[in-house]
C-alpha cells in the first residue's frame, strides 16, 4: 500500500511540474505576452513606464518565469486574469464548487444508469435484452457533448438542471459498455456456471458471483469517468449557461486569456490525477492484487 | 462482416461519395449568398433551404461533410503515426525511454482532451483565413491525439518484443533498426489500424465540439461543427426542422464508424 501511495504522489508531483512547465511555456509563447497596455497611457511618467519595462524584463528569462510561476502556484497564487481583471484564485473559488457539484451528480447519475442497464442485460439474458441501452448508448457516443447539452437545455423546463443530465449522458455509454463487457465475461466464467448448476437463485449468482468479483474493475472506472466529465463540462456549461469552470475556460480561450486558461487546465489535470489516484488506492485497499495490477 | 456492418459501410460510402461530388450535386457554392432568399424553406433549388445569410444549406452540408470526412482521417493518420513512433520506440527500447514516454503519456491523458485543445487553440491565431483555420484545427487534433494510441502501441510492442520470432531474429544478429522496421512494425499493423479507426470518430466529435464553441473552422468554410451553431436558435429549429440535417448526418456517420470499428478492434486483439 505504501509503495503505491508513494508512486501516486510522485506521479502527481511530476505531472504538476511538467504541466506547470508546459503552462508557463504556453503563456510565455502566447500572443500578447510582453505587451502591457499601460505603456500607452500618456498619464504615466517616464519613470513609471521604465519601472513597467523593468518588471516585464524579469519575465523574459523563461527559467526564472517558470520558477516564479510554479512558486506562485504552490502558494495558491494562480496569477491574474487579464480579461476579467480579477485574480484567478478568486474566480476559481467562485466557480469550482458549481462545477464539482455538477460533475459529482452527473458522474454518479451516469454511472448508476450505466451499471443498472448492464446488470439488467446480464440478468435478463434474453435476445434483444440490450436493445434499448445499446441504442441509447450508441446515440450518446455518436453525438457531441455540446449537442447533448443543447437537447437537454431545450428540455430543461421539464427536467431541471440540464448540465447535470448532460454530464450523466456523456458518462453513461462508457460505463454501460465497459460494465456490460466485464459482467458478461464474469458471468460466463466456470465458477458462475457451477453456481448456476448447483441451483443458486439468479439474484444470488448475480450479486455474489458476478458483481462482487467484477467490482474492482468497475471501481477503476471512477477516475476515467471524472476525466471524461471534466472534458465535457466545457461545451455543456457554455451551452447550458452554467457559470462553472468549463464556461470560464471557454471565455478565457475566446478572450485569449492564456494565464487563466493554462492555470485552469493544470488544475483540472491535477484534480483528475487525484481522483484517479484515489480510485487506484481504494482498489488496492479493497483488493491488494487488483490494486498492484492497476498501478 | 455482419449485415449491420455492411449497412454502415454503404451509408459511409454514400456520404463520402456525396461529399466528393458536392460540386455536381449542389446547385451553388457553399459561400454564395442569395439575398432574395434569406432563411428560405426547402425548395427545388435549395433542397434544405437557406441560412440567415442566404446560403444554400444543402451545399454547405455537402462541403462541410467533405471537410470533416477527409480531414478527420488525415488527423487520425497523423496521430497514429506519431503514436507508432513514440509508443513503438518506447516498447522496443524499454528502460529509461519507456519510463519517460509512459510519464509523458500519463501527463497527456490526465489533461482532459477539450481543455488541452482549448489551451493550444487559444495560443494560435483566431483571426486566420478559413483554410488556415481548418488546417490548424485538424493538425492540432492530430498532434494532440497521440497519447492514448501510444499507450496501446507500447503495450502491443512489449508483447511482440518478447515473442519467439523476434527473440530468434535478434539472436541471429539482425540490426535493431532492421528488427524495428522489418519485423516489429509490420506486426503492429492490426493495432495501428484499430487505433486509426478509433481516432476518426473521436476527431469528428472534437471538431464538432470546437466548432459549436466558435473555436473550430472559420466562416465561410463549412464544417459539421460550424453548422451545428445554428442549433442554438431553438425557436428557428421548431419552425425549420430541416436545420437538424447536419446533426442527423453527424450522428449517423459517427454511429456507422462505431459499428465498423468493432471488426478492426477484434482484429487488433
Amino acid at each position: 500500500m505504501l509503495p503505491l501511495l508513494l508512486r501516486q504522489a510522485r506521479r502527481i508531483l511530476l505531472t504538476v511540474l511538467l504541466g506547470g512547465l508546459l503552462g508557463a511555456t504556453l503563456v510565455r509563447l502566447g500572443p500578447g505576452f510582453g505587451v502591457d497596455e499601460r505603456e500607452l497611457d500618456s498619464r504615466l511618467s517616464a519613470d513609471s513606464q521604465h519601472a513597467i519595462r523593468v518588471e516585464r524584463a524579469k519575465e523574459n528569462n523563461i527559467a526564472l518565469f517558470y520558477v516564479r510561476y510554479v512558486s506562485g502556484f504552490v502558494h495558491g497564487d494562480f496569477g491574474f486574469s487579464r480579461s476579467l481583471n480579477r485574480p484567478v484564485a478568486e474566480l476559481l473559488k467562485e466557480r469550482l464548487p458549481l462545477t464539482l457539484k455538477s460533475l459529482g451528480v452527473g458522474v454518479f447519475g451516469g454511472a448508476s444508469l450505466g451499471l443498472a442497464f448492464a446488470l439488467l442485460t446480464v440478468w435478463w439474458r434474453a435476445p434483444g435484452s440490450d436493445f434499448v441501452p445499446a441504442i441509447l448508448s450508441g446515440l450518446c457516443l455518436a453525438a457531441p457533448a455540446a449537442v447533448i447539452a443543447l437537447v437537454l437545455f431545450w428540455l430543461s423546463p421539464w427536467i431541471g438542471a440540464a448540465s447535470r443530465w448532460a454530464i450523466a449522458l456523456v458518462v453513461f455509454p462508457h460505463v454501460y459498455r465497459y460494465a456490460k463487457n466485464q459482467l458478461v465475461a464474469t458471468s460466463e466464467s466456470p465458477h458462475v456456471v457451477a453456481a448456476e448448476a448447483k441451483g443458486l437463485s439468479s439474484w444470488r449468482v448475480l450479486w455474489a458471483h458476478v458483481l462482487t468479483p467484477a467490482a474492482p474493475q468497475l471501481a477503476a472506472l471512477a477516475g476515467i469517468s471524472f476525466s471524461l466529465a471534466f472534458g465535457a463540462s466545457i461545451p455543456i456549461e457554455v451551452i447550458c449557461d452554467s457559470p462553472g469552470v468549463g464556461q470560464l475556460a471557454w471565455r478565457a480561450a475566446m478572450d485569449r486569456d492564456l494565464p487563466l486558461l493554462v492555470t485552469i487546465t493544470v488544475l483540472v489535470a491535477l484534480m483528475t490525477l487525484v481522483v484517479n489516484s484515489l480510485a487506484d488506492l481504494a482498489l488496492a485497499a479493497w483488493k491488494p492484487d487488483a490494486g498492484s495490477a492497476a498501478a | 462482416m455482419s449485415f449491420k456492418q455492411k449497412f454502415a459501410l454503404a451509408v459511409l460510402t454514400v456520404a463520402v461519395a456525396a461529399s466528393l461530388g458536392a460540386g455536381f450535386l449542389a446547385q451553388s457554392s457553399y459561400s454564395e449568398q442569395f439575398r432574395d432568399a434569406i432563411s428560405a424553406p426547402p425548395s427545388a433549388h435549395f433542397w434544405l433551404g437557406t441560412d440567415e445569410l442566404g446560403r444554400d444549406r444543402f451545399a454547405r452540408l455537402l462541403y462541410g461533410t467533405r471537410v470533416s470526412l477527409l480531414l478527420a482521417p488525415a488527423a487520425a493518420l497523423l496521430s497514429t503515426l506519431i503514436a507508432a513512433l513514440i509508443g513503438g520506440a518506447a516498447g522496443f527500447l524499454g528502460g529509461r525511454w519507456e519510463r519517460l514516454v509512459t510519464a509523458g503519456v500519463d501527463l497527456f491523458l490526465s489533461l482532459p482532451w477539450l481543455f488541452l485543445l482549448l489551451a493550444v487553440r487559444a495560443l494560435l491565431p483566431l483571426n486566420t483565413s478559413p483554410v488556415t483555420s481548418v488546417m490548424i484545427t485538424f493538425l492540432l487534433l492530430g498532434c494532440l491525439g497521440w497519447a492514448a494510441p501510444a499507450r496501446m502501441i507500447r503495450a502491443g510492442t512489449r508483447t511482440l518484443v518478447s515473442s519467439d520470432f523476434l527473440v530468434q531474429a535478434s539472436a541471429s544478429g539482425i540490426s535493431r533498426w532492421r528488427l524495428f522496421w522489418r519485423h516489429l512494425l509490420p506486426n503492429l499493423r492490426p493495432i495501428l489500424l484499430a487505433q486509426f479507426w478509433i481516432s476518426i470518430p473521436l476527431f469528428i466529435l472534437s471538431e464538432a465540439n470546437l466548432g459549436l464553441l466558435g473555436l473550430g473552422v472559420a466562416e465561410p468554410l463549412p464544417s459539421w461543427g460550424a453548422m451545428l451553431r445554428d442549433l442554438e436558435n431553438y425557436s428557428a429549429i421548431l419552425q425549420n426542422p430541416w436545420m437538424l440535417a447536419p446533426v442527423v448526418l453527424l450522428v449517423t456517420v459517427v454511429s456507422c464508424l462505431q459499428l465498423l470499428l468493432r471488426t478492426e478492434d477484434r482484429a487488433a486483439c
